[in-house]
């Protein structure tokens, strides 16, 4: 064998050497702390408000108090990115507990058994998870058949408005159906010189909670068919909505117009997010703006009512998007049983979803806490209770590969609202053959 | 040539000799392999090891989790044939490659030459032109960002109060890349120092040996400066491209600042806004490597990379002869 050649295959067997040594999944029960005494796991969560840092750091002292024997150290304001290198990553250094806000991640975190398995852990401490959480929570924390996460509290999405400029627009109630919202946007528009004054609602894509799985949601789209393959050119609700959002960027003074509107916005975190600047009347979004208008001091009156529907989906009113936060344990995490018992706690002990719900204005996602008479008396907060039971609230499914099938159809939204996609038909079957070909690749 | 008869005796006496020469040898190997030991470690840990990972995890599914299995071409094909943003972002990397690295070279080169003519005031340019370079790339990035907003920045206001045309800048995928442009050659401070350098060391005597030739300007830049800097634009364009092809913070800081996913920790952000325009290789690596684990489709990636930079470099230095003066 030639010298060069022995070099390159040593090199080779080197580095193959050195991938063999890639990390396998650990076991989905842990059998080194079993009775979870005197250990300190990890917690890792996304929260970043204060009010909500000030209501997660509340729960993790109730817990201790109850579990003197568990610390838990808790690190905030993390993302997706974070959690799922970390997950892979291991070591002293890594979460053993997460939550994450992205429920379309499910269907990674579970299918790559990064997630533990919580089957065992579930029917050890004899959890009925039908009767203690709503349907479509429990379906959109596992995935197929998998039960990696659980939920740790609920988001519903709604319509925001400024009733002070409903008022003087002369607008008496908020719009039930896509015609009605159309008019009233309109209505609420107030042009200034090439820009506005006021917009009645920033209908295009990255309007921050302005999405796919937003408009997705108005109109009830079947994302996947019965065989896990993507389904856009095969419903017509799909067409529909993208057509319908078009209608309203166009009616609302065209992409560029309202482009360039948007470059003027706030971050949508902080105060000065345009729904509480009064740059626009109405928003989509979810029940926590309601906590972070009031913090951010707005000087009119809020509204919330539930989004608008299509003019044929009349009797569908009172739906809309529901997302929520997922929790998980890390299946590197060598104190399974002690993380545990905090995702337990977190997720089914009535006070303590009630008291976090409560502290940072977030829907419950236990029927018990639900009902609970702790739950805080607020009107704003029913309106989202009611979205979030409503029977045709839905949410956009787990995937393989997370949300990348949502990424491909906003990508096809944002081409379509500004007008380089045409033929809508078969820009949706290329979607449809996008998306197969990723989760294929993705399995 | 003089020949030796290869005779037994001949052997016998010549055995010793070269046994003792084959020892000398060895251990001067031997010696040469200690010395070059460091070299070799470091080639080998950061250089070969790396290479023949990529090379390997190119052709298996592996998510950075569950163990490697093999899938022979798979991801060959799904990068080049099934996978939207590999094309965008393989032009972009390749038009920030020619443009920018030729405007840059330019701009650098230009204000250096001007600065050596001033007669007064140029240490103030030097600091003035200097100075953007030492800023870091998010904070310089998310101050373009500010200023070329389409709706708030100050530059589309003064374009507008000249009855000019105010372009979308970040937030259009025609303005993208010429908005990163003029980033980095607002940044141009590092080339502008190492032209200035090579420029006041080209030998005084050439260019007034060539005025009274009667050259001009032009052609003394032509046939004094050029060849006597040429080694120092070899150097500013091997080394731009390498830069281009490793552009990553610039386009994802302009694209989050612009698209307004900025905050939110359960948000990710996708690189590439607006429509693919910013989109880099390098971005495609992590990506597709540390936002999706599809580990086996970025080394694909990765690789790809590294062999455009071996085309880029090596057609440079094919023309290391045109480049580089005769005593180079």
């Amino acid at each position: 064998m030639p010298r060069v050649h022995r070099a390159v295959a040593a090199a080779a067997a080197i580095a193959l050497f050195g991938t063999a040594c890639t990390g396998t999944p650990a076991g989905t029960t842990a059998s080194d702390d079993p009775s979870a005494k005197n250990v300190e796991i990890l917690f890792w969560h996304g929260w970043s408000a204060p009010s909500e840092v000030k209501g997660i750091e509340a729960s993790i002292k109730n817990f201790q108090a109850k579990f003197p024997n568990i610390k838990v150290k808790v690190v905030g304001n993390i993302n997706d990115d974070k959690i799922k290198q970390a997950l892979r990553t291991g070591g002293p250094s890594s979460p053993d507990v997460v939550s994450s806000f992205t429920t379309t991640n499910v269907g990674a975190f579970c299918s790559s058994n990064v997630f533990t398995d919580l089957k065992p852990f579930i029917e050890k401490s004899a959890i009925n998870l039908e009767e203690t959480f709503p349907k479509p929570v429990l379906d959109y924390t596992q995935f197929e058949g998998k039960r990696c996460a659980l939920p740790l509290l609920n988001d519903a999405y709604g319509l925001y408005y400024n009733k002070d400029a409903f008022k003087a627009a002369g607008i008496a109630n908020p719009p039930k159906t896509l015609s009605e919202f159309e008019a009233v946007a309109k209505k609420l528009t107030k042009p200034k010189g090439d820009t506005f004054s006021q917009l009645g609602f920033m209908p295009n894509y990255h309007g921050y909670e302005v999405t796919t799985s937003q408009y997705g949601a108005l109109w009830g789209l079947k994302y996947f068919d019965e065989q896990g393959k993507s389904n856009a050119s095969k419903d017509p609700n799909f067409v529909k909505a993208y057509q319908g959002q078009k209608k309203l960027v166009d009616a609302l003074g065209g992409f560029a117009k309202l482009e360039k509107y948007r470059t003027t916005f706030g971050d949508e975190w902080g105060a000065k997010n345009p729904f509480h600047t009064g740059q626009v009347a109405m928003t989509f979004d979810g029940e926590w703006r309601a906590g972070m208008a009031k913090d951010a001091g707005i000087k009119f009156e809020l509204g919330v009512a539930p989004v608008p529907v299509p003019d044929d989906q009349e009797d569908s009113y009172g739906k809309g998007y529901l997302s929520g936060t997922i929790i998980g344990i890390s299946n590197k995490s060598e104190k399974k049983n002690a993380a545990w018992e905090l995702t337990k706690y977190l997720t089914t002990d009535t006070d303590a979803v009630v008291n976090f719900s409560n502290a940072i204005h977030n829907v419950p996602s236990t029927f018990e806490a639900l009902k609970s008479p702790k739950l805080a008396d607020d009107p704003i907060m029913d309106v989202f209770i009611g979205i979030a039971q409503h029977k045709d609230s839905n949410s956009a499914p787990a995937s393989v590969n997370g949300g990348a099938y949502l990424v491909t159809l906003q990508d096809l939204g944002y081409q379509y609202e500004s007008g380089k996609i045409t033929d809508l038909p078969a820009a949706l079957k290329k979607a449809d053959e996008q998306i197969d070909k990723d989760i294929a690749q993705a399995k | 040539m003089t020949s030796f008869p290869a005779t037994d005796e001949a052997v016998r006496i010549a055995a010793p000799a070269q046994g003792s020469l084959r020892r000398k040898r060895r251990r001067e190997t031997l010696r040469n392999l200690a010395f070059l030991s460091p070299w070799l470690l470091g080639v080998g840990l950061f250089f070969l090891y790396p290479l023949f990972s990529t090379i390997y995890f190119s052709f298996v599914k592996y998510d950075g989790y569950t163990p490697p299995t093999l899938v022979g071409l798979r991801n060959w094909k799904y990068v080049f044939t099934d996978f939207p943003n590999f094309w965008p972002a393989m032009e972009n990397t390749v038009w920030l490659v020619l443009i920018m690295v030729t405007l840059r070279v330019a701009f650098g080169l230009g204000i250096g030459l001007l600065i050596t003519k001033i007669k007064t005031g140029a240490g103030l340019f030097r600091t003035a032109f200097y100075l953007p370079y030492l800023a870091p790339p998010v904070a310089a990035t998310m101050s373009f960002a500010f200023l070329l907003n389409p709706g708030t920045g100050p530059v589309n206001n003064i374009l507008g109060a000249l009855g000019l045309p105010q372009p979308g800048w970040f937030n259009d995928p025609t303005w993208s890349k010429p908005a990163l442009t003029l980033l980095a050659i607002w940044g141009i401070g590092d080339l502008m120092v190492i032209f200035m350098a090579s420029l006041l060391d080209v030998p005084k005597e050439q260019y007034e040996a060539s005025e009274l030739d009667g050259a001009g300007p032009l052609r003394r830049f032509q046939h004094i400066t050029l060849p006597n800097i040429s080694p120092i634009i070899m150097f500013a364009v091997v080394t731009g491209i390498i830069q281009a092809m490793q552009y990553y913070t610039q386009p994802l800081v302009a694209g989050k600042v612009a698209s307004g996913v900025i905050g939110g920790s359960g948000q990710q952000f996708e690189p590439g806004y607006p429509d693919k325009s910013t989109l880099t290789l390098p971005q495609l690596v992590y990506n597709l490597g540390f936002q999706r684990f599809d580990i086996g489709s970025a080394s694909v990636v990765a690789l790809v990379l590294f062999v455009l930079s071996m085309i880029f470099t090596g057609l440079l230095m094919r023309r290391r002869g045109g480049l580089l003066s005769a005593e180079d």
